[in-house]
């Protein structure tokens, strides 16, 4: 029977563009370029190699976001996945983790799935806890910050690298995963990857496809509630100095004149 | 006053700072309740109460050891069904943040994380988050259920503040998702003797300009002679120089000292996310134009394999 692995997704600003916030103080999704978020290309990394070492397996890539998000599909198809599922609908804008986990987990439902696989966190949010909510929500096992995973006869077995141990996990399938950016570079698409991609299929759902109600879900929906956000002020010019050979002493005058020393 | 859950981050009974701190936040919305789970648990009461803790709740089962994250959600949740708490606040480790999101999401509430300040507000705590690579700041609040927020280390200062610390007996029945992931092995790290990274006053950090594994042994020094922890660039990690377990940005840790010297880093944006809330911020650069330059209070231009022994050397002798 074929191992069915669900590996989620998100689409985000580029971290190295100028992110701000839009006037509702959601995440300005309009005046950055967005992308596939980087360490989900792990999550998809791990998925390919997990399928190239089962007899039978087949990936969807799932994720929830605006129109835009296709390019995400697009970028994790490319590099081997197999299909996609894209859930789009107006009414989602302003989501929280919370709810985008709600969202996640219905869509996991309805696509089918042994293995759920995420990366560590999304590079905008950065939050890190969608995989323990999925989890939670469809009530299966979380085997999560792994830096290395494995799955054979139905248990998926992973190390969890801690700051105070390093942990080695098991569990049965179905759970959900999630690996670090320590499992292993992602590959580049190919260029034969990036052809067949465009004639994967890519399936769009909208909330009544997943029996949600648009109460549930987006800006009212959610259980937490941004009431300012002020850009951080530039930082006061410091002092430079150019090491003529007295740096280091200049340096230790400065941490003492601090306290430091 | 209304109760407050402090879940409680410690090894075998010794609570380890942040949450500390934690409990310097909780008085500002009510009264310290503390919840210590595992191995150790009693042995929290006496550090907890000098700090505010009004109660402390303790509950030891094998379980909380032998699997993942879930008998601890538990726990937490029987705590807050017997306490019936104003807020619930857990410190922003990789753990706690899963702890806290499963707990939110079971009780019906909203959650925050990776807060760095906290005030109580006319609907609830309100919390501060620094967000897209520390060049915003937000003040966020949760707004349906029992507010659970995450915080991390050095957001507020250890105070004393003795209370009672009564320790009481949790009674915690484990779900059925409690046995679902097995810890089958577990290897603790070597100890380095110097401070944790995310906990510690100093850091010192270096990047791609330390040019090899054993040229970290520069950038260790300087960081004993402070008694700082040390960090590194991804660049260097990826490299192979310094441990994953010490690296300063995005994917790596975040830390916000009082001081952070910056020895061969750039200062990419990856860099920065992890950094820029540090209170002071000192770099060493060969390169004039690097970025890091744009955030720091003192800056030496200069080679570091010059620089960074002068100024070890320099602060060994000024603290004889």
């Amino acid at each position: 029977m074929s191992l069915r692995i669900v590996v989620t997704v998100k689409y985000v600003p580029d971290a190295t563009g100028d992110r701000h916030f839009a006037d509702d103080l959601t995440v300005d999704r309009d005046d950055v370029d967005g992308l596939l978020s980087e360490l989900d290309e792990y999550a998809v990394e791990q998925a390919l190699q997990i399928a190239e070492d089962a007899d039978d397996a087949e990936i969807t890539v799932l994720t929830v976001g605006p129109e835009d998000a296709k390019d995400a599909l697009r970028k994790a198809l490319s590099m081997g996945a197999d299909k996609a599922i894209h859930v789009e609908d107006d009414d989602l804008h302003g989501t929280d983790a919370i709810g985008t986990s709600l969202v996640l987990a219905k869509a996991i439902e309805k696509a089918g799935y042994d293995l759920v696989i995420s990366g560590m966190a999304s590079t905008d949010g950065t939050m890190g806890v969608v995989p323990a909510l999925l989890a939670e929500r469809l009530g299966v096992p979380q085997v999560t910050l792994l830096s290395e995973v494995s799955v054979e006869d139905g248990v998926v077995k992973g190390r969890r690298d801690g700051d105070a141990a390093s942990e080695q996990l098991q569990a049965s399938l179905p759970a959900v995963v999630s690996v670090t950016d320590q499992s292993g570079e992602a590959r580049y698409p190919s260029f034969k990857g990036i052809m067949a991609a465009k004639k994967k299929p890519v399936q769009s759902w909208d909330l009544s496809d997943l029996d949600l109600e648009a109460e549930e879900v987006g800006l009212e929906g959610a259980w937490t509630a941004v009431d300012s956000a002020a850009a951080r002020p530039a930082r006061t010019a410091g002092t430079i100095v150019k090491d003529e050979g007295e740096g280091g002493k200049q340096l230790a005058e400065f941490l003492a004149g601090q306290k430091f020393i | 006053m209304a109760e407050v859950l402090v879940y409680v981050d410690h090894v075998d009974g010794a609570v380890r700072k942040p949450t500390l701190e934690l409990l310097t936040l909780a008085r500002r919305v009510g009264e310290p309740v503390a919840v210590a789970l595992g191995a150790g648990a009693a042995d929290t009461a006496a550090a907890l109460a000098e700090h505010g803790a009004v109660k402390v709740l303790t509950h030891d089962a094998a379980e909380y050891a032998d699997y993942l994250v879930v008998p601890k959600v538990d726990a937490l949740q029987a705590a807050v069904a017997a306490v019936s708490p104003a807020a619930v606040l857990v410190p922003s480790s990789a753990e706690g943040k899963e702890i806290a999101a499963r707990l939110a999401l079971r009780i019906g509430s909203g959650i925050i994380t990776d807060a760095v300040d906290l005030e109580a507000g006319d609907e609830g705590p309100v919390a501060t988050q620094s967000v897209f690579a520390a060049s915003f700041t937000t003040k966020s609040r949760v707004s349906k259920g029992t507010p659970v927020i995450t915080v991390k280390p050095n957001s507020a200062a250890v105070e004393a503040a003795p209370a009672a610390g009564a320790v009481e007996a949790l009674d915690v029945t484990f779900s059925a998702q409690a046995t679902g992931t097995k810890v089958t092995g577990r290897t603790p790290r070597e100890s380095t003797g110097r401070p944790e990274l995310t906990e510690a006053a100093i850091v010192v950090s270096g990047g791609r300009g330390v040019n090899g594994a054993e040229n970290f042994a520069l950038i260790e020094s300087l960081a004993d002679s402070l008694g700082a922890a040390v960090g590194a660039s991804r660049a260097a990690v990826d490299a192979g120089w310094y441990p994953h377990t010490n690296q300063v940005g995005q994917t790596g840790k975040s830390v916000s000292p009082q001081l952070y010297i910056a020895s061969g880093i750039s200062g990419a944006i990856q860099h920065r996310a992890g950094m820029q809330t540090s209170k002071t911020i000192v770099a060493i650069n060969k390169d004039a134009e690097a970025p890091i330059f744009d955030l720091v209070d003192y800056g030496v231009v200069g080679d570091l394999f010059d620089v960074v022994p002068q100024l070890t050397e320099e602060i060994k002798v000024r603290k004889g």
